[in-house]
């Protein structure tokens, strides 16, 4: 942990002296079914035309990394250019008993959760390769769980700039107040990935992460 | 049985709490830090852990659990939740608690609670309070 923390430092020093440009990676965490290939989905809609990955209603879709390697971000004429990395999502349990409801056959489930299992794995393994991070959370979900609260202590651990999504607003039971009073200490939006509702003020958001690396 | 606003929901069997005091796992590294814990889980026992783990600690529990689930016939997972009063503190209070964790070598005032999925329904908490809700 202090060696990966003393090489992300020489890193930026060493990039920052040497100018070395490149883009920026930006990384979507979070629990399974909060948003985050949507999010990611609308971003490179907006921006490429095309999307990164398919979104279900069956948690675990997105099993492993997937990217979009060069996406130029513009807001206010000001344009970024970033690496989307769009991660599975982080449980800690998997059931694959879970997954008969959407009726998916025992045989299928089972290669899902295994799957699934691999996927959290890679997704923290990759932690450490992120300049900037969004965490997507489903606003209709209680933001108090431990999987949430791992995830953004590894990434200040890290240095890793955060910003915090409260997705689904759309939804009658989001409550973007509660995720603001969960994490007081960093920036919330309340988005609508679906419908693509304040997105303005998500892209201002990371223009102003950017600007952390 | 357990009753619930004088409803019966059912018969839990098969289980033990186990609490363990922060000095049992002061002094191990974080690997057997990990192995205890998912030792005294995987023997269908909740945990009630005094303290907390390092979040790279958290992290790794993590991910071996997701490693043990594809080699542990009916394991499914854990449920996980700390809850610390830190949160509520000010500037003053945070400090203070700090220098104590730092003399203690852990916070203390934390408490963990680590269950098998199998056993361990959901864990619902808020920064006040952890609610276990156990599977039938």
């Amino acid at each position: 942990m202090v060696i990966k923390i003393f090489r992300n430092f020489f890193k930026k020093i060493f990039n920052s002296l040497f100018k070395v440009k490149k883009h920026i990676k930006l990384g979507f965490y979070g629990p399974p079914n909060s948003g985050k290939t949507s999010l990611a989905n609308r971003i490179c809609k907006d921006f490429t035309g095309e999307e990164i990955g398919s979104v279900s209603k069956i948690p675990h879709e997105t099993r492993s990394v997937q990217f979009k390697e060069k996406v130029d971000i513009t807001y206010k004429e000001k344009t970024l250019t970033f690496k989307m990395v769009d991660t599975p999502g982080i449980a800690t349990r998997i059931d694959y008993e879970d997954f008969l409801k959407y009726n998916l056959k025992k045989k299928e489930a089972k290669e899902r959760a295994k799957e699934a299992t691999q996927g959290v794995i890679e997704s923290i393994k990759w932690l450490d390769d992120m300049d900037v991070v969004v965490v997507v959370l489903d606003a209709t979900e209680n933001p108090y769980n431990q999987v949430n609260i791992t995830i953004i202590g590894n990434l200040v651990a890290r240095n890793i700039p955060v910003l915090v999504v409260a997705n689904k607003i759309d939804l009658k039971k989001a409550n973007v107040k509660k995720i603001e009073s969960a994490f007081p200490e960093y920036d919330v939006v309340g988005i609508s990935a679906k419908y693509g509702k304040n997105m303005e003020e998500f892209y201002e958001s990371i223009f102003k992460l950017a600007k952390k690396v | 049985m357990i009753k619930k606003r004088g409803k019966m929901i059912g018969r839990i069997r098969g289980f033990s709490m186990q609490f363990l005091p922060f000095a049992e796992i002061r002094d191990l590294d974080s690997s057997e830090r990990i192995k205890k814990i998912l030792d005294i889980v995987l023997g269908n026992n909740i945990l009630v852990l005094q303290g907390r783990l390092t979040t790279d600690e958290e992290t790794r529990l993590i991910e071996d659990t997701m490693a043990m689930i594809k080699h542990v016939k009916n394991f499914r997972g854990i449920e996980l939740a700390v809850i610390s009063g830190g949160n509520q503190a000010n500037l003053l209070q945070k400090a203070r608690q700090n220098i104590a964790n730092a003399i203690s070598g852990g916070d203390l005032g934390a408490i963990t609670v680590i269950g098998p999925a199998t056993i361990v329904k959901e864990i619902k908490k808020n920064p006040r309070k952890i609610e276990l809700l156990l599977n039938k």
